[in-house]
């Protein structure tokens, strides 16, 4: 019996060790150790063996079936690896073909630099408010402190539809509206299309937009402003940004301020860019008027407050560099699939 | 606003600054400057010579050889020169060997200058060039003074006389200067002459300032013995100042003179034309002269004008005149236009002897608005538009006829005409110094804030706490205006930084906001670049877009000063800027183009328009190239869905939009509402915008999504049991439409339906002529159990029972 057993054993492991596929080995398998398989006859022949004998003999059935299982696993593993390297030979692709690019679409650079501007100031607590394009005349001009026939109407170059409605200038009427809700403290940026009667050419166009900043509270003051738009400019053009702020005029802001930022091109040496100031006028800015925040509604003994103006089409030429204001309004994808 | 150095020296002897130093300081307290021309940048080692002695060359014929002494010591150069107009014993300006000239005697000048060297002519040695007033980098236009041809001769005017040979001709020649362009903000009226800059370029360098020293000249006689004055309108014409000068003696202006008014870029004419220039530089104060022979009665009558009046100024045109523009008459007709131009009938000519001096103050508002209706902007209106000072009239006119007395132009009669009924008279602010330094964020005493003050001529009572306002600074008016002259000496530099404190808030952007930011990352996410397009359009654009005439979307918001009849009305449809936009990218060959645009359009409430439109917000997509109305329709799906829209969205294929194509529109609906609508672009369309391609668009009005939008999204669990699908395949004529079948499916499939979508549609071969099919796969589910199949019987037999209704036939 153990003979027969060796014999057995051995003819299948040679059989194996000769396999040359998965399908052969398979049929090693079966013929061994299958229903019909010659290591299953044989337990099949146990009756046959004298019963105290039967539990070594079973043993050794036992045993032998093992030995063959691992062998097979064995095998059958090298098998496999060696079909899998096989196959993963094969499928190497050249990784340098075109990329298969889905077709994303992209924001206008002018909202890009706004969702900058607004992350900038929602971090800083400030709401994102909007007010009409069409306005009356009250909130564009005169609440903002430029009566009738005040030479800033000129200036701004006014589009009428009527004797008192227009298309706002600025984006200052939102600032009227906001504070006429009387709920303080105000801190909000309100960005937004402003129309003035300039022809089209690379640095003008009649419709832009701007976004306009206020705060009142009680206490605010100049240095406020300061700090408020010394941050601004760090977040927006570079930690290493400075800020210069210039005494200039505007109806609505006592004291008022122009303010240049270091030129992110030279770093405030002086190039091309900058004309060779080494500084970029940036926003326009001040304390609020008296006479604003009174004809609103605010007291000015109990409150005080800050605004600035700044042009976003500006701000969007000067940080992507672009030469001609033109191009943010003829929509070229060429253009757009730059941002 | 330009203003030489050198003048502003005159008034603050002090000041020893660089012209950057002069630019940064003056800029930061207030007065920018927008940049500097330092007249002699480009000319170097040019001094005063004279010719000794003229030879000819001997082998040209248009060159002399002269024998130059440059130095006062008798030392000579050789310098040989083609000029025509130099004789033995001339003294002109000489640049030396290894100096610069700005330019070519033909005027045209060298960035950086031209190097003088020495060297041969024609094989003779010339050591230098003498110079023409162009190669000196000015004009005869500012040096009148200059020959028409050739070089610069000193001794033919008097005035350099004792010029020293050797001596800088730069400097004799006034070049020796900067100019500076300032950008005056409109409430520095002051500063619109040299003096009000001098005062602050005095308080900005903290050095004392010296106005000139303005005496009331004049003869025994009285100006009223000549002149009567009477201002009709005195709400514009606050002041009328009027003198008399007598024995009238033209000549050109002394050289200081003509050179200052030069370098402000004004030409000098003679002395009586440089002197009203020069006062008006000054003190920002125009004057106009009058011939006293042409004004009739010898009265001035300041009165409005009349209504079709016309009128000739003194450049020959004829004007309309009507009663808002204020003129100037004599005791018959207009003599001029107040503050804007004098008239053709009382100019002054070569034979003057009497003249009646005007300065007078008229209002600024009234003198802008009738320089429009005219059509006239000159530089005097320029200036009154501003709302000069009154109390400068009389000031300015002493100054004018001392100018006279001293210039020897002319006799000044004694006195003046003086209209002025209602005098200015210093403001009183009322000043605390606490609340500068609340309002600033500082910590600056009173006495440094008063110093400010007190060089800007601003006093201060200690016993009222006002601070006193000249009348020319009509700027400051309250307590803000005080913070701003504290914070602009003390220097909005040295001001602190910091960041507002109190009560904190919270940053937000609106619901409004965020919906639409969730319309760019959609379209955006399938392909759909952002553009941005004008509000204003043409009328035209509806003709273009087929809309017929009486359309609702023809009554629009109209422009009345529009930039031209293309940008007149206020857009009511958002297609007109995508239909361009696409077209631009198609005529420039950019193939599968997508774009969208959040932007309003303007619904007026009533016509005329009385009161704001409805702004409404429109998502517009449009799309050319790769892509179809389906590929269009599943961005609006996914759109909706995103900003949480989860219920049924059908769509009308009636929109009745004439600029879609007929049989490819369709009206968005929402719980009833229509949000928008979408479709091919109409063939004729294409053609109006030259868009060779299919193209296809769909508008979403933004106001209904946002109030249907949530951010609310709830859980619903994935289903435990499994799903039971049937398929079923239908035939059925060709106009009934999948919305039909699937309304049946939905109406019919009760509680157990979970889905169904089509996944064939075919006609053609093997289906009867104006048939089609369709197949549908439909899903169930129960949430509690596993169905059987008689439940899901029972169900289909209701749907093609309903189907059935619909005429379609079900095919095995």
């Amino acid at each position: 019996m153990k003979e027969k057993l060796k014999a057995i054993i051995d003819e299948a492991l040679k059989q194996m060790e000769a396999s040359e596929s998965l399908d052969k080995l398979n049929e090693i398998r079966v013929a061994y150790l299958g229903k019909k398989g010659e290591l299953t006859n044989v337990l099949k022949s146990m009756k046959d063996v004298a019963p105290e004998d039967r539990p070594v003999v079973g043993q050794m059935v036992n045993e032998a079936r093992t030995a063959l299982e691992e062998k097979l696993d064995t095998i059958r593993t090298a098998f496999e690896k060696r079909l899998r390297e096989e196959q993963i030979a094969k499928e190497t692709i050249d990784v340098t073909l075109p990329a298969k690019k889905p077709m994303m679409g992209h924001r206008h650079p002018n909202t890009i630099a706004l969702e900058e501007v607004e992350r900038i100031f929602v971090g800083m607590g400030y709401e994102v408010v909007e007010g009409p394009e069409i306005e009356y005349d009250y909130y564009n001009f005169e609440a903002l402190n430029i009566p009738a026939n005040h030479p800033a109407k000129d200036e701004q170059d006014t589009f009428y539809i009527t004797g008192n409605i227009l298309l706002r200038t600025q984006t200052s009427p939102v600032q009227v509206r906001e504070m006429e809700k009387g709920k303080l403290p105000i801190r909000m940026i309100a960005p937004g299309r402003v129309f003035r009667s300039d022809e089209v050419d690379a640095t003008h166009s009649p419709s832009f937009h701007q976004i306009e900043g206020l705060v009142i509270d009680k206490n605010i003051t100049f240095a406020d402003l300061k700090g408020t738009l010394a941050e601004f400019a760090k977040q927006l053009f570079g930690e290493d940004t400075k800020v210069k702020f210039r005494p200039h005029h505007f109806p609505f802001t006592e004291p008022s301020a122009e303010v240049d930022v270091t030129c992110f091109k030279c770093g405030g040496k002086g190039c091309r860019f900058c004309k060779g100031s080494g500084w970029i006028e940036i926003l326009g800015c001040g304390m609020v008027h008296p006479n604003v925040l009174r004809m609103s509604g605010i007291d000015p003994n109990e409150y005080s407050g800050f605004a600035f103006g700044v042009g976003l089409e500006r701000i969007a030429l000067l940080k992507y560099e672009i030469d001609d204001m033109r191009l943010l309004y003829e929509n070229d994808t060429r253009f757009l699939k730059q941002f | 606003m330009n203003t030489p150095l050198s003048w502003i020296k005159a008034y603050v002897p002090d000041l020893d600054v660089t012209a950057q130093e002069y630019t940064d300081a003056m800029t930061l307290s207030g007065s920018k400057v927008e940049g500097f021309e330092q007249l002699d940048a480009d000319l170097d080692k040019i001094i005063v010579g004279k010719i000794l002695k003229i030879e000819k060359h001997p082998d040209a014929d248009k060159l002399i050889i002269c024998q130059v002494q440059v130095t006062k010591d008798g030392e000579t150069v050789q310098i040989v020169t083609g000029a025509p107009n130099v004789k033995e014993g001339d003294v002109i300006p000489v640049v030396l060997d290894g100096g610069r000239v700005a330019g070519g005697h033909d005027g045209n000048m060298t960035p950086g200058g031209i190097k003088i060297k020495k060297g041969k002519l024609r094989g003779v040695e010339s050591n230098g060039m003498m110079c023409s007033i162009e190669e000196l980098g000015s004009s005869r236009e500012f040096y009148p003074d200059a020959p028409e041809e050739g070089i610069f001769i000193f001794n033919a005017n008097p005035e350099y006389d004792n010029i020293e040979i050797g001596s800088n001709a730069i400097k004799a020649l006034g070049l020796d200067d900067v100019v500076f362009e300032y950008e005056i903000t409109s409430n520095r009226v002051d500063c619109f002459g040299v003096l009000g800059i001098a005062r602050e370029a005095a308080a900005t360098f903290r050095k004392e300032f010296c106005p000139p020293v303005v005496k009331e000249t004049g003869n025994s006689e009285k100006a009223s013995d000549y002149i009567s004055v009477e201002v009709q309108d005195n709400d514009l014409c606050t002041r009328y100042v009027a003198r008399v000068v007598k024995n009238i003696k033209l000549a050109p202006s002394p050289l200081w003179m003509q050179r200052r008014l030069a370098a402000c870029g004004i030409r000098p004419i003679n002395n009586l034309v440089d002197i009203t220039n020069y006062v008006m530089e000054e003190y920002s104060q125009p004057m106009h002269a009058y011939d006293l022979e042409h004004v009739a009665g010898n009265k001035i009558i300041v009165r409005r004008g009349k209504e079709g009046e016309e009128f000739q100024t003194l450049d020959g045109q004829v004007r309309k005149i009507d009663d808002s523009i204020l003129m100037i008459c004599d005791a018959e007709k207009p003599i001029g236009i107040a503050g804007i131009m004098g008239g053709d009938n009382s100019k002054i000519t070569d034979n003057v002897k009497t003249l009646l001096f005007e300065a007078a103050c008229f209002d600024g508002t009234n003198i802008r608005l009738s320089g429009k209706k005219l059509g006239l902007r000159t530089d005097a209106a320029a200036k009154f538009e501003k709302g000069l000072d009154p109390n400068t009239a009389m000031e300015a006119m002493n100054r004018a006829c001392q100018l006279i007395e001293e210039l020897g132009a002319g006799e000044v009669v004694g006195g003046a005409v003086d209209v002025y009924d209602n005098v200015r008279q210093p403001r009183r602010v009322p000043f605390s110094w606490e609340r500068t330094n609340k309002i600033l964020g500082t910590n600056i005493d009173k006495a440094t804030m008063l110093s400010y003050f007190k060089k800007i001529d601003l006093d201060f009572d200690e016993t009222t706490n006002e601070v006193i306002v000249p009348s020319w600074r009509q700027d400051v008016v309250s307590q803000a205006d005080l913070d701003e002259e504290v914070a602009r000496f003390y220097g909005y530099d040295n001001i602190p930084t910091t960041l507002p404190t109190g009560e904190a808030t919270t940053g937000k952007l609106s619901f409004k906001l965020r919906i639409e930011n969730i319309a760019r990352d959609m379209a955006e996410q399938f392909g759909f670049n952002e553009g941005m397009t004008y509000s204003f359009e043409s009328p035209k654009v509806f003709d273009k877009l087929l809309i017929p005439i009486g359309d609702k979307l023809r009554e629009t918001v109209v422009i009345s000063n529009p930039l031209g009849e293309d940008y007149s009305i206020m857009r009511t449809i958002s297609l007109n800027g995508m239909l361009t936009s696409l077209s631009t990218n198609y005529n420039r060959r950019n193939k599968d183009v997508r774009l969208y645009e959040l932007a309003n359009i303007y619904i007026p409430k009533g016509l005329p328009v009385t009161e704001l439109p409805d702004e409404r917000m429109q998502f517009t997509l449009g799309m050319y190239g790769a892509g179809d109305f389906f590929d269009l329709k599943g961005v609006i799906e996914e759109f909706l869905e995103k900003a949480g829209m989860k219920n049924l969205v059908t769509y009308d294929p009636k929109a009745g939009k004439t600029f879609l194509h007929p049989g490819r529109q369709a009206n968005i609906i929402y719980d009833g509402t229509v949000i928008g609508y979408l479709g091919e672009v109409h063939p004729d369309v294409l053609d109006n915008y030259e868009i060779g391609d299919k193209a296809y668009v769909a508008v979403l009005d933004m106001p209904e999504i946002v109030s249907r939008a949530t951010f609310d999204v709830k859980y619903r669990g994935i289903a435990k049991y499994p799903a039971v699908t049937r398929d079923i395949s239908m035939l059925m004529k060709k106009d009934i439409l999948a919305g039909d079948v699937e309304a049946v499916i939905r109406k019919n499939g009760g509680h157990l339906l979970e889905n169904y979508h089509l996944f064939d549609i075919y006609e053609g071969a093997q289906i009867k002529e104006g048939y089609k099919s369709m197949a549908y796969s439909i899903s169930f589910r129960a949430k509690d159990r596993t169905l059987e199949d008689k439940d899901v019987t029972e169900v289909m037999d209701k749907i093609l029972n309903g189907l059935r209704k619909l005429g379609i036939e079900l095919r095995q």
